[in-house]
This record gives structure tokens, C-alpha cells and sequence, in this order.
């Protein structure tokens, strides 16, 4: 059977995070276990959420550099408003998606890089969330501890909301009408502008829905930490390019694979426990899951280069 | 004629005026185009086709004149598709990170609803039966996984492709720019036959013979404007390219008699382990022929990264590459027609590792003296130019370097005849000097200005034509000779 160039592409995510969990499996049986699943992944799904947006700005071949400080504000609105006023929190959480729309609209609009403007944006979102939440603080909804808590039988809640994500994000951008508009725009925003779409509504539509899965990252990300704070999820900007990158997809051209972002921020994840369970000092940390990283993208490239060869050939 | 008249009108342009800047694109141009008639739109590269193709799907509005779909005034891309206009341009126009269906989505807004994916593969699949019969499209693959003649295949089919209604007018700019001669046949017989039932389709081809042989009524436009309109019979080739303003030149054949004087300067052993072995001397033209997509331009890239190392650019380029498929590896379209062309020969341009701005610009204006480069200004973007002249500054980047050999991958691709005629000179000249070319063309014009011609089949070189034996009987012959058994 011939594989389509999409499957491969998600192989070698597949295969690093399979090889990470038994890795860490072996150092550390006791992993293995349904509280051990929880621990090591549940910090996984606010950054697969936050990947996925990143993701979403990616297909449309723009880069989304507030990623971290949105998040960060997001937990902080959840933290304070969607707690003590929910009314109040879901319309300003609104409006967060409805700014996404308008920062889509003004990048295609007036043609600014997108790297420009979200940089831009990442200070208002600090900002604000400064404003919100000067000191770290604040209380997660009950009902957001409730869904990050909750004891699912079998499988353990990290899990099981990884693979709703991946499910539902690939059905919305691989399988629906309007995910085949938004990567035909990474792809040739010419062509689909010709066939008589509109590209600014189709850009819109991508920003806020990437806005709607930041948010819920936020609030994903509050319903684990029950509190939050202004700097909460800065390196998610990094983690979530990292996540999708790792996943297969590609920085442009409209090539993304939502399976593949989702076991991209579950390997990132892991990646992080796993130096912990080998004894690396934090001083080193950092830089060991930058050496796996690059281990992974190589792996990835030699295979894109055998796959080349063999079409050649 | 009279008949004619009495036909629906599907679109009307009438006195159509475009200017970009100083640049007058279309000044007082008529097209009418009645339903069940094939129209033939020739001209130099630069005369307006492409501009009044833009014009009439939509894209672009004129700034004086009238335009009507089926006698209402309408404008704009929603417009002219509601009015069954579909346009498959010159450069590839799908989205290469779809798969085949994904794109006929698109295109046909009407594919919604449950199962369209199904609707849309059997939509496509029965199309490309019906156009390319015999064809080995898996329509469940990405864009970017076919071949440049499947992607063109591919789009064509959904351009003809009705959901609730056939289109009325489809506008097929260059379409065969990348087909071989059977595919090309059996989309002209398609054409034929959907203007017989009732379609209209504006062709627009650099190909004479394939405007002559299909089309009802030939339009020719130079300079923006129409400058004759009559039904096909009444032209020759000859007269056809007399109205577009060019002199038709005898072709001269006088090949210098090939001095092989010692080493060839290129060189590669026989390819996948049969067939000829590839040798080039100094000084000469040679041509690879054979029908499309049969290994000629992987031979080129394999030549050319033999001399240059992948890993590290060579100090000296002894060998230069002209790019076929422009968008894709040629030009770099931010950048002004100036740098574009200057780029390949920065190290000679340079005093102590700095550019010479001054010589940049002699070295500029003298190659668009030399071939007509039709700007008014070198510093102005490389894609304000039309197609074939983009290509122009490509070909003029490699020529200006001290490259003793040049590879060219097809670059004449949508060049009008007058500029190729000036280009074929400009090689004429520079293989006298010592130049080595190694060209590969799907024209056969082309292909016999060459000294020695290798026919390219199944990957490897099936033949080597020499002077006289380079005949488009001989080339077809060494394409064909073993038919479906190799």
C-alpha cells in the first residue's frame, strides 16, 4: 500500500514519543501506572491546546509570537473574572477572539508580517494581564478543576482529553470544508481568492478560531495550577512553533497535521520529565530538550530527503 | 457569418482600456466571445492577453469600456463565475498541500454538504476520464506529489468540471505549456468536442499549430489593442505570425561542423544502466528532446550538481542553470528586475567583496538593450513584468555570468517567437565563443537549432541525433521507437 505523504510525515513524531514513553517506562516502572500516565502528561494538554492555535496561524502561513502571553492572560481572566463573574469573563474572553479576528483582518488587510504584529500584540496581552493580576493570585473555576481532576476510568484524564483534542482539531482542519479553505490559503491564497472565496473572512475565521483554543489553553492551563499569574505561560510561544514543527507540520505552505501538533507538545512534554527521571541537573535541562529536539527534526529531514529520492527515482 | 451573430453572446468586452502606471496593458481592446465557438488568442508576449483574460474572469476591473456576462453588466470574480467563466491560468494555480479533491472543493463552491469529498473525487475522476483518457492520476494524492503535466492535467479537468451547470466559457491560457504532444492532442480533441456541445473556450497558446487546427475565430492582439479577428481558416502559420508584427525569418541551418578538440567538458555515464552516455564539448549546442517529464530535467540537475557541490558553492561558477518553472526556482519575486538578473554574477561585479552599483547598472542596462527587456525602469519589481519577460531576465542572468557552460531547463517557455528569435541569435553567438549549451525543450523549433540532440526516454537516453539527422520525424521516432514495451 502506498503511504500518502501526510502519514509519513506523522511517523517519526509518532515513533520519538513512543520511544520517550518506553525510555522513561524503563527508567521509572512505577510510570506506568494510571496516576503515573496523569502526572507525567497532564501539563501536556494546556500546551497541546495552545500548539493546536499556534497551528491553526501556522496553516495560513503566519506565526503567531503572543502565543505565551495570551495564554497568560487568558488564565489570568479565568482566574478572576470567568470565577467571580462568569458573564463579565465570557464576554471579555469573547472579545480576546473577536481582537484575534481583527489582528487577522488587519494583517492580510494592510499585507504586515504577521511575526511583526503578534510581537506587538504579545505586549498588550502581558500588559493587560499585568493589569488583571499584578501579583500571582487568584482562584481556577470550579468547574475547569473539576474537568482537569477528573478520574475517567481506565484511562487517565490527560490522555483522554489529547485524543479528543487531536480528534476534534482533525476533523475541524483536516476533514471539514472550512479546514480545506484555510489550508488552500497556506497553500495558494491566489488560487482560492480566484475560485471567488473570500480570503480576509477565511483569515479572520482562522485568528479566532486559533483565539478560541488559546483561550481554552488558558483555562486548561488555571484548571491544573488552581491559580494564576501574569508570566504563567510565556514559554508556550516556543513550546507551541516547537510542538507543531516536532508534529510535521511545516512553517509554510499549509502543510500541518493536528494528530501531529497534539503528539508534538505530548513528546515536548515528556521530553522534560524524562531529563528529570535521567538525573539532569535543571541547569542542563534546558538545553538537553533543545538536543532532542534537533535529534527529532534531523530524523525528520532525512526521512523527507528518502521520501524525495524515492518520487525521483 | 451571419450565423455567428445570431449566437448567444457569453461574454462581451467592448473597448477595454487597462493601464498599470505609465504602462498602457490594454488600450481600446474588443472581445466578443459567442457561445459554441473555440477562440484562438495569440500575440507577443506583453501585447495584453493575459490582461484581458483578468479582465474578463473577474480579477481585475478596466478602467474604461464595457464588459458584459450573457448581455448583463456585471463585474467582479463572483460575477463572472456565476456566468460560467473558469479560467486555468498560465502559471499552476492549485493548492500543492491539497490532495486532488480537496482542490476541486475550492474550485466549486457547490461541492457542500455531506460526502463532498466523495462528490468531489468522482466529480474530478470522471472529468480526467473524459479529457485524458487512459491517464494514471491517483486522485487521493497531494498536489505537490504529482508531476508539473499531472498538476496541469489535473486543473484543467476541474476547470471543465459542472456541478449544477457546465461552465460557458472556459479560458485556457497556455495549457499545453506542459503537456507532451499525445496529452496536448487529446485536450485539443476535448475542446472540440465541448464546443460542439454548445461550450465556448478561449485558447491562448504560443503553439500556432494547435491554435490553427482548434479554433473557429483567431483574435490577435498587439500592444493592447485587437489587431485582427477572423475565422481560422483564413490564416496560415505564416500569415499568423505576420500579424502579430513578426517577420518570419528563414531559419537558417548552418551548423558550425562540431570541433571536438580534446576533453568534453561535460561528461555522465549512461543513466538507471542502459542507454547512451551523455557527453558535451566545447562550443556546442546540444539538445535534449524526448517527450516531457522522461528524465530530461533530472539529467540537467544531476550535471549541475556534479561541477557544483551541494555543501559548498564552488568559488568560480563554470556553469550556470536557466530555471523552467519560474515562480518555483527562478526568480526572486521581491526583489527588482535589476537584482534579479545581477544576482549570478555578484562575485564578478565586486570590488573587495562589495557591489558595484555602477557596474551593476551598465551590466543591467546593457542586457535589456540586448533582449528587450520591456520596463521602463530595471529598478522596478520583476513581477510588474509579464511572464515571458520575467523569463528574459532569467536567461539574461545566466548569460551574463563567465559560466562556460549553461544549462537550461526548458526556458522558453511562454517567450514569443520574436524574442526567441533574438535569444536563438544571442546562442548563436555565444556557442561561436565557446559557450557550451545544454538545452532541454519540448519545442521542436528549438531542438533543431541544436547540433547534436539526445532523445530522452524512460529516464535514460534512448538516441543521439547528429546535424542533418535532426529532424522532428527522427526525434518522434527515438520517443515512440519502442512503444509501450520498455
Amino acid at each position: 500500500m502506498k503511504l500518502s505523504s501526510g502519514t509519513v510525515r506523522l511517523i517519526i513524531p509518532a515513533a520519538s514519543l513512543v520511544l520517550l514513553l518506553a525510555a522513561v517506562f524503563y527508567m521509572q516502572p512505577r510510570a506506568m501506572s494510571y496516576t503515573g500516565l496523569n502526572l507525567l502528561f497532564n501539563l501536556a494538554v494546556p500546551i497541546a491546546l495552545a500548539t493546536i492555535a499556534q497551528m491553526l496561524i501556522m496553516s495560513v502561513n503566519d506565526l503567531d509570537l503572543s502565543m505565551g502571553t495570551f495564554v497568560s492572560f487568558c488564565a489570568c481572566v479565568t482566574a478572576t473574572f470567568l470565577q467571580t463573574s462568569p458573564g463579565l469573563g465570557i464576554l471579555i474572553l469573547l472579545g480576546a477572539i473577536a481582537a484575534y479576528a481583527v489582528i487577522g483582518v488587519v494583517i492580510h488587510i494592510r499585507d504586515l508580517p504577521s511575526i511583526v504584529v503578534t510581537l506587538g500584540m504579545s505586549f498588550v496581552w502581558g500588559g493587560l494581564a499585568v493589569l488583571i493580576l499584578p501579583s500571582p493570585g487568584g482562584t481556577a473555576p470550579g468547574w475547569a478543576r473539576w474537568v482537569m481532576t477528573a478520574k475517567p476510568p481506565l484511562v487517565p484524564v490527560a490522555i483522554v482529553a489529547s485524543i479528543l483534542i487531536a480528534a476534534v482539531t482533525h476533523y475541524i482542519v483536516m476533514r471539514s470544508s472550512f479546514g480545506v479553505l484555510m489550508r488552500g490559503v497556506g497553500g495558494n491564497d491566489r488560487s482560492v481568492e480566484r475560485a471567488g472565496w473570500s480570503v480576509i473572512g477565511i483569515r479572520a475565521a482562522t485568528y479566532a478560531l486559533a483565539g478560541f483554543f488559546a483561550i481554552l489553553a488558558g483555562i486548561a492551563l488555571v484548571g491544573l495550577t488552581t491559580s494564576a499569574d501574569a508570566n504563567i505561560a510565556l514559554r508556550y510561544t516556543l513550546l507551541s512553533i516547537a510542538g507543531v514543527i516536532l508534529g510535521g507540520g511545516q512553517f509554510v505552505g499549509g502543510k500541518v497535521s493536528p494528530i501531529g501538533a497534539v503528539i508534538g507538545a505530548l513528546t515536548l512534554t515528556l521530553a522534560g520529565s524524562f531529563l528529570s527521571f535521567m538525573r539532569i541537573s535543571p541547569d542542563w535541562q534546558i538545553g538537553a530538550q533543545g538536543a532532542i529536539l534537533i535529534v527529532v527534526l534531523a530524523l525528520r529531514l532525512a526521512l523527507n530527503r528518502l521520501e524525495k529520492r524515492e518520487k525521483s527515482q | 457569418m451571419t450565423e455567428t451573430l445570431k449566437r448567444e453572446e457569453v461574454v462581451a468586452a467592448r473597448g477595454i482600456k487597462v493601464t498599470f502606471g505609465a504602462v498602457k496593458a490594454l488600450d481600446g481592446a474588443d472581445l466578443v466571445i459567442h457561445a459554441g465557438e473555440c477562440i484562438g488568442l495569440v500575440g507577443h508576449n506583453g501585447a495584453g492577453k493575459s490582461t484581458i483574460v483578468n479582465v474578463i474572469n473577474g480579477g481585475l476591473s478596466p478602467h474604461d469600456g464595457s464588459l458584459s456576462y450573457s448581455g448583463s453588466e456585471i463585474h467582479g470574480i463572483s460575477a463572472a463565475r456565476a456566468n460560467g467563466v473558469r479560467c486555468v491560468f498560465q502559471e499552476l494555480s492549485l493548492c500543492p498541500n491539497l490532495t486532488v479533491g480537496e482542490n476541486a472543493r475550492i474550485m466549486h463552491a457547490e461541492l457542500k454538504g455531506w460526502n463532498w469529498r466523495g462528490r468531489a473525487l468522482s466529480l474530478v475522476e470522471t472529468q480526467l476520464r473524459d479529457i485524458f483518457p487512459g491517464h494514471s492520476i491517483d486522485c487521493d494524492l497531494s498536489i505537490d506529489d504529482l508531476s508539473i503535466a499531472e498538476r496541469q492535467m489535473v486543473e484543467i479537468a476541474i476547470s471543465f468540471a459542472g456541478i449544477d451547470q457546465r461552465p460557458k466559457l472556459v479560458i485556457l491560457d497556455e495549457p499545453t505549456s506542459s503537456l507532451d504532444a499525445g496529452l496536448a492532442a487529446q485536450l485539443m480533441a476535448y475542446i472540440r468536442k465541448f464546443v460542439r456541445e454548445g461550450g465556448s473556450v478561449l485558447l491562448i497558446s504560443h503553439i500556432l499549430g494547435e491554435i490553427l487546427s482548434t479554433s473557429d475565430r483567431i483574435v490577435v492582439m498587439k500592444d493592447g489593442r485587437v489587431v485582427a479577428d477572423r475565422a481560422a481558416s483564413e490564416f496560415t502559420t505564416r500569415s499568423l505570425v505576420e500579424a502579430m508584427g513578426n517577420v518570419v525569418r528563414e531559419q537558417e541551418f548552418s551548423r558550425a561542423a562540431s570541433v571536438r578538440t580534446g576533453e568534453p567538458v561535460l561528461s555522465m555515464p549512461p543513466r538507471r544502466g542502459h542507454g547512451l552516455a551523455f557527453q558535451a564539448w566545447r562550443g556546442e549546442m546540444i539538445g535534449l528532446a524526448g517527450l516531457g517529464g522522461h528524465g530530461q530535467t533530472e539529467a540537467l540537475l544531476d550535471l549541475y550538481l556534479d561541477r557544483n557541490s551541494n555543501w559548498w558553492p564552488t568559488r568560480r561558477g563554470e556553469i550556470a542553470f536557466v530555471a523552467g518553472d519560474r515562480s518555483l526556482n527562478g526568480t526572486f519575486p521581491l526583489w527588482s528586475i535589476l537584482k534579479n538578473l545581477s544576482i549570478a554574477s555578484l562575485g564578478q561585479l565586486s570590488t573587495k567583496r562589495m557591489v558595484d552599483r555602477a557596474r551593476e547598472e551598465t551590466l543591467g542596462a546593457g542586457w535589456k538593450q540586448r533582449i528587450e527587456i520591456r520596463t521602463p525602469d530595471m529598478g522596478n519589481r520583476i513581477l510588474s513584468l509579464s511572464g515571458g519577460n520575467q523569463q528574459k531576465v532569467l536567461f539574461a542572468r545566466a548569460l551574463a555570468t563567465t559560466a562556460s557552460t549553461v544549462l537550461m531547463d526548458d526556458p522558453m517557455r511562454g517567450v514569443d517567437i520574436g524574442t526567441k528569435q533574438e535569444v536563438y541569435e544571442i546562442l548563436r553567438s555565444e556557442a561561436a565563443n565557446g559557450r557550451t549549451f545544454i538545452w532541454y525543450s519540448t519545442e521542436m523549433d528549438e531542438i533543431r537549432l541544436c547540433d547534436r540532440v539526445y532523445v530522452f526516454r524512460d529516464g535514460a537516453i534512448a538516441a543521439e541525433l547528429v546535424g542533418e539527422e535532426i529532424t522532428e520525424k527522427n526525434v518522434l521516432a527515438a520517443s515512440f521507437s519502442e512503444g509501450d514495451a520498455a
